[in-house]
């Protein structure tokens, strides 16, 4: 146990993954540090989804090593839920469950309580995300697309599992909701302590929202750090994505 | 674990602990280790230990400096504790919180405040009339459904005649090849099984008195009259009617229907008219197909099992069947075809958003066309009887 283990959460070396002849993740190397959110952008289709579903153990890798809590990981065996929860893009909750099931769900699976208790925390977490007691019995196909998101995260949040993965926690939600969905992963954040590791393309979360910003192009990180720092970035792709016209119009805003 | 640990320290830090220390009508409770999901059977038993002690106690105070690691289900139990010791004008209060568990306890103090009072189970007897009303009205609403696609085709079907360049040509010719081509080997071997075996049991039955030879009449006239058609449409309403249904529902998921509605398409004359008329045309030819299979397998057992050669397997039927059998099986067979057709549509247009609305409405149109399907081939019955066919 030396210190660089405590210190990150994840780390992941020379990743490399790829579907056929195709290589998307080229000898890639991240490390995420605990207690921060790390903010992850790329171009659509350049592999960020798949960097998450490779950490997570979704998508098999063709080398490389990945260290989760300083543990290497093979696969996703029983107890995954109690080290990472995942807020997939679309929530994926449970379609035949209620929200309260949903939410119980990995509570059920993977430790033995009464019913009683077991109600109490899925309330428990329904409330702390945002949602109301009374949303607990809704079915997922009658929740709004932001209702979808917080029911997720609370699911994903149900065992307090130290590391949070977000794929694109903000898309398909209005600025208000999104904003409203920033400010509480920030504060679920804090309170619990947790590592975040987001997907996103929204430039106000990355700006608000992230500890750090690692930038993925050609299949491999090409620049990490704060938000200020990457802004100053001298990588083609890093420019073109930050110094475009939407980000200069987003940035402008914010000075 | 913790017994044969030497380390206070380590044992501390494995498993949870209450210490109650009562003085007078005051409750001391310091909780230690790690209050933690992981450790839930404990944190239960801790919590439910004290809780009488809880409930004597004017002033219960939680001492927090003990706790080595929180989430939320340790501190939601510590969190009840309080709260029920601070019911009935009685008081709790938690000290010497550690700073990064602060904010967890203070989250936690917001939760679980308001639980709406649970609904009332409705009266069993009111519950069950309000189911069967439902149904009446469900049942009606079904009725409506089948006769608006049945008008909608029909519109569909004008409007080809007037513009025949608008049928769907190649979709016909790929559903046809779907439910019809490839549904041969399967409707070919379950109607020759079937013929099989109801000559076995005609050989059987009929051989103790003597009647073998009316055998071959039963096995022609039922295959050719009812069972063909009936196993074939049955078959069918399976493999293709789920199919139609479970295409047609993924597609409403995912708003192609609405997308095809905004282009200024019918979606009755793109999606639904080819396959229903590719169901009409298939039914009959499998009818055909099933049949001589049936009367096959017939054979091959008034051969190997009755002792009846080919020869006078073959006269036999000729004299027990005429035309008029093998028509009255066909000629039901487009209408059958239809109705699978109907009811295989509507259903999937009847799809919700999720996938499990997809799922009942998948088998809700397989029950459904083949509870029709049995009920018109008795109408025909009895209207084939009263001509006399």
């Amino acid at each position: 146990m030396d210190a660089s283990q405590d210190e990150f959460a994840i780390r992941v070396r020379d990743l490399v993954v790829g579907f056929g002849r195709q290589t998307v993740l080229d000898h890639l190397s991240l490390d995420v540090r605990r207690g921060e959110i790390l903010g992850l952008v790329g171009a659509s289709g350049g592999g960020k989804s798949v960097l998450m579903r490779t950490i997570i153990g979704l998508i098999p890798r063709q080398g490389g090593t990945i260290e989760v809590m300083g543990q290497s990981t093979g696969g996703h065996g029983r107890g995954a839920a109690t080290t990472w929860g995942i807020l997939f893009q679309q929530g994926a909750l449970f379609s035949s469950l209620t929200v309260r099931q949903n939410v119980q769900f990995p509570l059920r699976e993977n430790l033995v309580l009464s019913q009683e208790l077991m109600d109490e925390i899925a309330i428990a977490k329904l409330e702390m995300v945002g949602l109301r007691a009374q949303d607990a019995d809704k079915y997922p196909a009658q929740l709004s697309g932001g209702m979808t998101k917080r029911v997720a995260l609370a699911r994903a949040l149900a065992l307090d599992p130290p590391i949070l993965f977000l794929d694109e926690p903000t898309s398909g939600l209005d600025p208000i909701a999104a904003g409203d969905f920033d400010a509480l992963i920030t504060t679920l954040q804090k309170t619990l302590g947790l590592t975040v590791f987001m997907v996103t393309h929204d430039l106000a979360s990355l700006t608000t929202v992230c500890d750090r910003v690692a930038a993925l192009a050609d299949g491999r990180i090409v620049a990490i750090g704060p938000m200020r720092e990457l802004l100053q970035s001298e990588h083609p792709w890093v420019r073109a994505y930050f110094h475009g016209k939407r980000s200069q119009m987003l940035q402008h805003e914010m000075r | 674990m913790g017994t044969n640990c030497p380390d206070e320290v380590e044992r501390v830090n494995h498993e949870p602990l209450l210490l109650a220390t009562p003085s007078g009508d005051v409750l001391n409770l310091r909780p230690e280790g790690p209050w933690t999901a992981a450790n839930v059977v404990a944190l239960e038993t801790l919590s439910r230990s004290v809780g009488a002690d809880v409930d004597q106690s004017r002033l219960v105070t939680l001492d927090m400096s003990g706790v080595s690691a929180l989430d939320t289900l340790g501190a939601w139990v510590l969190e009840k504790l309080s709260r029920r010791a601070a019911s009935s004008g009685r008081s709790a209060e938690f000290v010497g919180v550690a700073e990064h568990f602060s904010g967890l306890m203070d989250e936690v103090r917001q939760v679980n405040r308001n639980t709406p009072a649970p609904t009332a189970a409705p009266n069993p007897v009111l519950a069950r009339l309000g189911d069967l009303g439902k149904s009446t009205v469900g049942a009606r609403e079904d009725l409506t459904i089948f006769l608006q696609m049945l008008g909608a085709l029909f519109m569909a079907v004008i409007g080809v005649l007037r513009r025949p360049r608008s049928l769907r040509l190649t979709s016909l010719v790929y559903q046809l090849y779907r439910i019809g081509w490839q549904a041969i080997p399967i409707v070919a071997l379950i109607t020759f099984l079937i013929g099989a075996i109801i000559a076995q049991q005609g050989f059987f039955h009929f051989r103790r008195f003597g009647a073998e030879s009316y055998t071959v009449d039963m096995v022609g006239i039922l295959v050719l009259r009812e069972l063909g058609v009936l196993i074939v449409a049955i078959m069918v309403a399976g493999r293709s009617g789920s199919a139609y249904t479970a295409e047609l529902g993924s597609m409403k998921m995912r708003e192609e229907i609405d997308a095809l509605s905004t282009m200024g398409l019918d979606p009755v004359e793109v999606l639904i008219l080819p396959r229903v008329v590719a169901l009409i045309i298939a039914l009959p030819i499998l009818t055909f197909i099933g049949s001589i299979a049936a009367l096959y397998g017939g054979g091959l057992v008034a051969q190997f099992y009755g002792d009846m050669g080919p020869a006078i397997y073959i006269a036999r039927l000729h004299e027990a069947i005429t035309v008029t059998h093998f028509e009255v099986g066909i000629l039901k067979a487009p209408f059958m075809a239809l109705v699978i057709g109907i009811v295989a549509c509507s259903e999937g247009l009847r799809v919700k958003g999720s996938a499990e609305s997809l799922g009942r409405q998948t088998t809700t149109s397989v029950v459904k066309s083949i509870f029709l399907v049995i009920v018109l081939d008795g109408l025909f019955a009895i209207f084939f009887a009263s001509i006399g066919m």
